[in-house]
C-alpha cells in the first residue's frame, strides 16, 4: 500500500526483544547509579520471569503477576544487599553467586509448570487508534508493559536527575564517604537502590515469561542480563541511552534474522555477531572520550563502604 | 531418587557451580548423563531425561541415576565428563554433538569407564556412538508441509549449520518438491540451541517473508507458539510440542531414547557392553511422529502414512537419485542414493533451499 507495510512487523518484534533489556537496564542503572555492581541481573529476571509465569497460571491475574515478579526480583536483590551491604561480601563474586543461584532456584521452582503454556498478556486496543495504518499498531497496539518500560526511562531520568533524592542518590554513588559525613544513610540509600534494581529486572523477566514468550522454560533468560549489564556502559549511565541501546541492540538482532530469511548473502555467524560488535564498537569509541566516562560513571561503584572509615 | 546437579554456564565469567553429591556406596551402579539443555525444554534434553528415568525403571535398584544439565558445549564439558567418570560412574551418555571431542578425551583417561556419544562421527575402545535418523520423519513431515503451504514457502529455524541440521532441511525440501515443485525453503541460523526468545523472533523473521509453515532445529516450543499466534503451521521438535500450539502443529517429530538407554544399561551392567555405532530410525523405534493436527485432510495423512511405512521398511529412500545440489550440479544421479557415509558429513544444500549456506 505505501512501501511501510513491510517495515511494521519488524518494529513490532524489535519492541520485543527491546523490553526486557529497557527494564533490566533502566533497574541495574539506578543500582550502579547508587555506587553497587550487581551482575545478578539474569538470576533476578530469570526467577522474575518464573514467579510472573506461576503466578498468571494460577490466578490468571496479569497485573498480580508483575507485582510478584517485580516483589521477588527485589527480593533477590534483598539478599544480594545483606551479602554486600551489610556482610560486605564482594560485589562481583555475590552477583555471579546471585546469577547462578536465581538461575538454579528458578528451575526448581517452576519444575511443575515446565510445558504448560498461558495466555499472552494481552494487548492495547483503543477503538480507532489502534487500527490506524502503520502507527496505530506501533504507538497504540502495545502491552501495557512496553508502555511502562517507557514511563520507567522517564521516570528514573527525572528522578535522577530533577530530584533532590536523586541527587543523594547519586551523591552516595560517587563520594559514599562525603555523603556519609553529612548524614545520609549511605547503606539504607544503596539498599533501596539495589531493590529497586531487582524490581525491575523481575519485571524484564515477567516479560519474557508473559509476553515474548509466553510460557515457562529453564534458563529463559538465555543471557539477556548480561547484555542489559553491558548497554548501561554502552548508555555511559545515561537513562535515555539505555533505551536507545535496547533498541539498537534488539533491532540489529531482529535485522539479521531478516536479512538471512531474505537470503542476504551474508554468513550468519557474522550477523548474529553484530549486536555484539556493535556494542564493542561503541563502547571503544565512547571510552576513548574519556571526559564522558568520568562526568557519568558512579565514582564509588563496587567500593565496599567501611561507615567506620 | 532425583538427583539434581547444576553445571550453569556464564557468558562473561566462566564461573560453574556444580554440586556433585554422591550417593552411599552400595551394590547399585552409577549411570551418568550430560545434557547440553535444562531438563525442562521440552525437546530434546526433555527426551533424554525421560530415557534416563526409563532406565531407572527399567533397572530399578541395581542403578543409580545422575545427570548434569545446561553443560556448555566445548572445553566446560570436558571438566563435568571427567567428574562423573572420577565418581565411579559405570557408564556415562554424553547427549550433544559438541561433547564429541571432550568425550573421547576423558574416555583415553577412564578406560573401565564406557561412555555413549550422541550424534557423533567419533569412536573408542570404550566410546559408543549413536544417533537418531531423524531425517526420516522430517521427510514425511516435507510431504506434509509441501500439500499444506498456501504460500509455497516454508520457514525453517535452524541452530548451527552441522551436517545433522542440514541434512534434515534437505530431507524437508527433497519431499516437499516431490509433492509441490514450487517449493521454498527459507533458512534462519539463529546460532543457539535453546534460547526461546531469539527462536521465536526468527520464526516471526520468516512468517513476515511469507512462511506459513515453520519448521525447527531447536530445542525451545517458542517457534511453535509464535505459529500458534500468526495462525500458520508448525512442526514440534523432539516432543510432542501439540499444548504450545493446538491449532499450529501438524505434527512432531518425537526421539526416542528409552529402549535403547535400557539395553545399553544393561549391557554395561553385565559385562557385554562393546564400542558400536548405530544410527536408527522409524524401524527402530528411536525416531516417532505425534499424532496428526486433525485440519491435515485424509488424503495428506494418508501420504504422510504411505511414506512413514515406505521408509520403515526399507522401500523408499529420502536420499534416492536423482535430485540437484543447490547450484544444479547433480548430487545423486537416478538408480543411486546417497551412503551414510556421505549423509554424516553433509555440508550442502539441495535445490529449493534459499541461501547460502554459512561455513
Amino acid at each position: 500500500m505505501n512501501g511501510f507495510e513491510w517495515f511494521i512487523p519488524v518494529i513490532l518484534t524489535v519492541i520485543t526483544a527491546a523490553t526486557p533489556l529497557v527494564f533490566a537496564g533502566i533497574g541495574e542503572l539506578v543500582t550502579e547509579k547508587s555506587g553497587v555492581l550487581n551482575l545478578g541481573i539474569e538470576g533476578m529476571m530469570i526467577v522474575g520471569a518464573v514467579a510472573a509465569f506461576i503466578t498468571a497460571t494460577l490466578t490468571g491475574n496479569y497485573l498480580l503477576a508483575v507485582v510478584v515478579a517485580a516483589l521477588s526480583g527485589a527480593f533477590m536483590a534483598f539478599l544480594f544487599g545483606i551479602l554486600t551491604l551489610s556482610l560486605m561480601a564482594n560485589q562481583v563474586a555475590t552477583g555471579l553467586a546471585l546469577t547462578l543461584f536465581g538461575i538454579g532456584l528458578s528451575a526448581l521452582i517452576g519444575q511443575d509448570f515446565v510445558g504448560e503454556p498461558v495466555q499472552a498478556i494481552a494487548k492495547l486496543n483503543i477503538g480507532g487508534l489502534s487500527d490506524l495504518p502503520v502507527i496505530g499498531p506501533i504507538l497504540f497496539g502495545q502491552d501495557p508493559l512496553v508502555y511502562l518500560s517507557f514511563l520507567m526511562v522517564f521516570l528514573v531520568s527525572w528522578f535522577l536527575f530533577k530530584t533532590k533524592a536523586g541527587l543523594i542518590l547519586r551523591a552516595v554513588g560517587d563520594s559514599h564517604d562525603a555523603a556519609h559525613s553529612i548524614g545520609y544513610s549511605v547503606i539504607g540509600i544503596r539498599y533501596a537502590a539495589v531493590m529497586f534494581g531487582g524490581a525491575m529486572s523481575g519485571i524484564g523477566g515477567a516479560y519474557l515469561s508473559l509476553a515474548y514468550t509466553p510460557m515457562w522454560a529453564e534458563n529463559m533468560t538465555a543471557g539477556r542480563g548480561w547484555i542489559a549489564l553491558a548497554l548501561i556502559v554502552f548508555a555511559t549511565w545515561k537513562p535515555g541511552l539505555v533505551l536507545v541501546g535496547a533498541y539498537m541492540f534488539g533491532g540489529i538482532t531482529i535485522l539479521q534474522l531478516h536479512a538471512q530469511a531474505a537470503g542476504l548473502d551474508i554468513p550468519s555467524q557474522i550477523l548474529s555477531m553484530l549486536p555484539y560488535l556493535a556494542t564493542i564498537v561503541v563502547l571503544v569509541v565512547i571510552s576513548k572520550d574519556e571526559s564522558r566516562i568520568r562526568k557519568h560513571a558512579p565514582a564509588c561503584i563496587g567500593k565496599i563502604f567501611h561507615p567506620a572509615a | 531418587m532425583k538427583l539434581k546437579m547444576i553445571a550453569s554456564m556464564l557468558g562473561t565469567a566462566a564461573v560453574a557451580g556444580t554440586m556433585l553429591v554422591s550417593g552411599v556406596a552400595s551394590a547399585e551402579e552409577k549411570v551418568g548423563f550430560v545434557y547440553v539443555g535444562p531438563v525442562g525444554d521440552h525437546g530434546w534434553t526433555y527426551r533424554h531425561d525421560l530415557g534416563r528415568q526409563a532406565v531407572e525403571k527399567a533397572l530399578g535398584d541395581k542403578v543409580k541415576t545422575t545427570f548434569v544439565e545446561s553443560v556448555k558445549e566445548g572445553p566446560d564439558s570436558e571438566r563435568v565428563i571427567r567428574q562423573l567418570a572420577a565418581d565411579g560412574h559405570k557408564i556415562i551418555y554424553t547427549t550433544s554433538f559438541g561433547f564429541m571431542n571432550p568425550t573421547l578425551k576423558v574416555a583415553k583417561q577412564f578406560p573401565n569407564v564406557k561412555f555413549e556419544h550422541a550424534t557423533g562421527y567419533k569412536r573408542g575402545e570404550n566410546v559408543s556412538t549413536y544417533s537418531a535418523r531423524f531425517y526420516e520423519g522430517r521427510y514425511v513431515v516435507g510431504k506434509i508441509a509441501g500439500k499444506m503451504t498456501k504460500t509455497n514457502i516454508i520457514g525453517y529455524v535452524g541452530s548451527f549449520p552441522i551436517p545433522e541440521v542440514i541434512r534434515g532441511i534437505n530431507a524437508v525440501a527433497l519431499a516437499a518438491k516431490s509433492v509441490n515443485p514450487n517449493i521454498q525453503i527459507k533458512v534462519t541460523w539463529v546460532n543457539t540451541w535453546y534460547d526461546p526468545g531469539k527462536e521465536g523472533d526468527a520464526a516471526k523473521a520468516l512468517i513476515d517473508q511469507g512462511a506459513d509453515i515453520i519448521l525447527q532445529h531447536t530445542d525451545s516450543p517458542a517457534p511453535l507458539q509464535v505459529a500458534e499466534s500468526r495462525g500458520v503451521w508448525a512442526v514440534g521438535q523432539a516432543s510432542d510440542m501439540g499444548h504450545f500450539a493446538p491449532k499450529a502443529q501438524l505434527t512432531a517429530i518425537i526421539d526416542n531414547w528409552d529402549g535403547y538407554y535400557v539395553e545399553r544399561t544393561k549391557a554395561a551392567l553385565d559385562g557385554t557392553w562393546k564400542s558400536q555405532d548405530i544410527w536408527g530410525g522409524f524401524k527402530s523405534g528411536m525416531v516417532q511422529l505425534a499424532p496428526y493436527n486433525s485440519a491435515i485432510p485424509a488424503d495428506v495423512v494418508k501420504l504422510a502414512e504411505e511414506t512413514r511405512a515406505a521408509i520403515t521398511d526399507g522401500s523408499l529412500k529420502p536420499f534416492a537419485g536423482p535430485f540437484n545440489k543447490q547450484d544444479g550440479s547433480e548430487a545423486v544421479a537416478a538408480g543411486s542414493e546417497l551412503d551414510d557415509g556421505v549423509l554424516l558429513g553433509m555440508d550442502w544444500y539441495v535445490e529449493g533451499v534459499q541461501g547460502k549456506l554459512p561455513k
